[in-house]
């Protein structure tokens, strides 16, 4: 008991202070891209085709990137002969619509919304989440989970995961949605009363990921299910997941902070 | 024939196909058979559509790999199964994949309910989870069927318990539904995406899968890493493996309701994978390695400023997984739960941490060295009982090791300057075979790779140590109480994903 209560005591209140303050990321955390058109040479495709995922195409302004494919691995980053890509530090990255995660050079993404009307009185301050693994490598599911952990403590705002589907407000999908979860993930959805939100979380459950070309998976959960909120990342940083989480339920401000 | 006849292969080293003798169908399974029972260790038994068929024998005493092969005339042939057991799972998955069929195979059902590779009418697209499970009958038996969906955040897959009571008579494991075509993916690589398709293999493993991929480049294309970036793999491994140890024994304390450990290991898993991110940006390694060395070298200065923060690591780890040893309540959970014996286990050719759980002095980093464990050896972890206590024990066995491991390297990378970005590899050897095995943290990951005349991949097979030990788990719970069967679980803590590739 004596051990206990001393490693209760070394070990401290480590709960982040996020939203308040946001906890610093490692230098080498590859979040937005940044796209510098103006650099570009005229007829250089070079981040086009050095895309694994086919991300990147070129638009009237300049290199266009899906952040919905995009793997966040250094392949146009490198390949780009000025130096006109980059990924910043900056973790917010969920948007509400497929449409939002395409980042066009010079424009700024468009970050989540809240959800409107009655979903916000219901869900805003009560969200509960049943998790769906379908065809992930569990690296989403390793940073969904963690953030239920006492560093992050997902409850304090509200949110929680559930076990049983009939208790859900909504689903959080991972994975490219493979041809054989594709009947549980239907049941699953089935199974949540109305009304109800799709969360899609990482490259795989928004269009397939790594695995996009195979004929075994359906290219996400949008193939089978109207989805609420798209969380890109290969996987996303737990900072990213509950960005998008806390934007989404409307507790977030532009910048990243807790609105009071 | 016996085994001593074989190619002798080092761990990564590549083979011309033209060395490596097609042998006659009965000659190839009785060596094979006469190897396996004088204990050598089945580690891969794969097809490819020309109907060959390749079996890596790992001799972990003797510290050699043989590799030999045989092309089959016709689909059917006698299966190895009933004289092999550790070749259920493979000769189950070459059936499916190839349409073989194993004769006298007593269990011969989908794996991953995925449809043929050679297509025709043969092969539909199976139901997953639709096959005739094992029962027993009796009144007042019953059987208890749970997922794809589980409570919790976790993988799909189906488990259908026969129960007597709360009494698990038998349990059987239906996977296959996180089968998304990895292998299929990397024929005819390798490609752009190849390297992130062996990072998400088993994405929790990612650092020795992405290892294991490198090094079959490596050894196709004879280049030769340079040391300091295989001492930075060393340390990423390293990483991966205490972050997921120092997760599992929070799990396992956790499920049996010991909260104060599962609590702090909840958050100091989070202090390791911090410290990936540290090296590579993610914290789960990806983009860190390539193949002829890495993607992010750790230098000097970052390798000096990670140190600190893995001492502290590493004082909260201690602190907070000691209170286990030290918790009656925890012991007496621990011990009387899970027991998989080394008898057992050689027979389903149990790798990594169940294994070391039960006596079996098995590792990659000893046995097969690779990489930086051939001049920095790792010492393996043993436990005797083959219990939860036993799996939690060697982790936290592990878990010393790994900080040992770490903490020198990080020393040494603080002291050297860094290598200039590596080149592009030399063209891959045509015609050939590689095999390349790493320790990740469950165990043995295992890939291999057949290149046609142009060097590109014409078969690429990929073994978790997954693959070997769902078997065990299923072992486990015999005559156990299904309530006991979380912890059970957890103590394996197998991938799904990388089982179904």
């Amino acid at each position: 008991m004596m051990h206990i209560l001393l490693s209760r005591w070394r070990q401290g209140h480590r709960t982040l202070p996020y939203p308040k303050e946001i906890p610093a990321l490692s230098e080498r955390f590859q979040g937005l891209p940044n796209i510098q058109a103006e650099r570009c040479k005229a007829g250089c495709e070079a981040c086009v085709e050095a895309c694994p995922t086919e991300a990147i195409r070129l638009g009237a302004g300049g290199p266009e990137l899906d952040l919905g494919r995009c793997v966040f691995c250094p392949a146009c980053v490198e390949a780009c002969p000025e130096g006109a890509i980059a990924f910043t530090g900056d973790h917010r990255l969920a948007t509400r619509t497929r449409e939002d995660l395409i980042l066009a050079p010079g424009a700024d993404l468009r970050r989540a919304e809240a959800l409107g009307g009655e979903l916000k009185r219901l869900l805003g301050r009560s969200l509960k989440l049943r998790v769906v693994s379908a065809g992930g490598c569990n690296g989403c599911e390793v940073d969904v989970n963690v953030l239920g952990t006492l560093a992050w403590d997902l409850g304090r705002f509200g949110i929680q995961y559930v076990a049983s589907p009939r208790h859900a407000d909504g689903l959080l999908i991972t994975g490219p949605v493979t041809r054989n979860m594709e009947l549980a993930v239907r049941k699953t959805y089935d199974a949540v009363p109305g009304p109800k939100i799709v969360i899609a979380v990482g490259a795989c459950a928004i269009q397939g990921g790594p695995y996009y070309k195979r004929d075994e998976q359906l290219g996400g959960a949008s193939s089978v299910l109207p989805v609420d909120l798209f969380i890109p990342g290969c996987p996303p940083h737990p900072l990213t997941i509950l960005d998008g989480l806390l934007r989404l339920i409307g507790r977030l401000e532009d910048e990243g902070r807790r609105i009071s | 024939m016996s085994h001593l006849a074989l190619p002798v292969l080092k761990n990564g080293q590549a083979v011309a196909l033209a060395d490596l003798s097609e042998l006659p169908f009965a000659f190839f399974r009785d060596t094979v058979l006469g190897a396996v029972r004088q204990g050598l260790r089945l580690a891969c038994l794969c097809a490819d559509a020309q109907l060959r068929m390749f079996a890596v024998l790992a001799d972990d005493a003797g510290r050699t790999l043989r590799v030999a092969r045989t092309r089959l005339e016709q689909p059917r042939y006698a299966a190895l199964t009933p004289e092999c057991p550790q070749a259920h799972l493979f000769e189950r998955e070459m059936a499916e994949q190839y349409g073989l069929q194993p004769e006298g195979h007593p269990w011969l059902k989908p794996l991953r309910f995925q449809k043929s590779w050679i297509g025709g009418e043969a092969s539909p697209q199976p139901t997953p989870g639709a096959l005739d499970f094992y029962r027993v009958e009796g009144d007042e038996v019953h059987e208890v069927a749970v997922g794809p969906v589980h409570a919790g955040v976790i993988e799909p897959g189906h488990f259908r318990f026969q129960c007597h009571g709360e009494q698990v008579f038998h349990l059987e494991i239906a996977l296959g539904y996180q089968h998304r075509g990895v292998e299929q993916a990397l024929e005819g690589g390798p490609h752009p995406l190849s390297l992130k398709q062996a990072e998400t293999a088993a994405g929790d493993t990612s650092i020795a899968h992405t290892w294991a991929h490198c090094r079959i480049l490596e050894g196709l294309a004879g280049f030769s890493v340079p040391a300091r970036a295989d001492r930075v793999r060393g340390v990423a491994l390293e990483l991966e493996r205490a972050a997921n140890h120092v997760g599992d024994l929070g799990a396992l304390s956790g499920d049996v309701g010991f909260l104060p450990t599962a609590s702090f290991c909840g958050r100091i898993r989070g202090d390791w994978l911090n410290l990936s991110a540290e090296g590579c940006g993610s914290r789960l390694g990806r983009n860190w390695l390539r193949p002829g060395g890495l993607q992010q070298d750790l230098d000097p200065r970052l390798a000096e400023r990670m140190l600190p923060r893995v001492d502290r690591a590493w004082v909260e780890t201690r602190d907070a997984v000691e209170l286990l040893w030290g918790a009656a309540s925890v012991m007496i959970r621990f011990e009387a739960a899970g027991h998989l014996g080394p008898a057992q286990a050689r027979e389903i050719g149990a790798v990594g941490v169940p294994a070391r759980a039960c006596g079996i002095p098995m590792d990659v980093r000893r046995d097969h060295p690779f990489g930086p464990y051939e001049t920095h050896p790792a010492v393996p972890a043993l436990a005797e009982s083959g219990n939860v206590h036993s799996r939690a024990w060697v982790r936290w066995r592990e878990l010393f090791e790994s900080h040992r491991l770490i903490s020198e390297a990080l020393a040494d990378l603080a002291a050297s300057p860094c290598d200039p970005k590596p080149t592009s590899l030399p063209k891959l050897a045509a015609d050939s075979l590689c095999v390349s095995l790493t320790e990740g943290w469950r165990g043995e990951v295992l890939h291999l790779a057949v290149t046609d005349g142009e060097g590109r991949f014409v078969r690429y097979k990929i073994v978790d140590a997954s693959f070997h030990n769902w078997f065990g788990l299923a072992l486990a719970l015999r005559g156990e109480q299904i309530s006991d069967f979380p912890l059970c679980n957890k103590s394996f803590n197998l991938s799904y994903c990388g089982h179904d590739l």
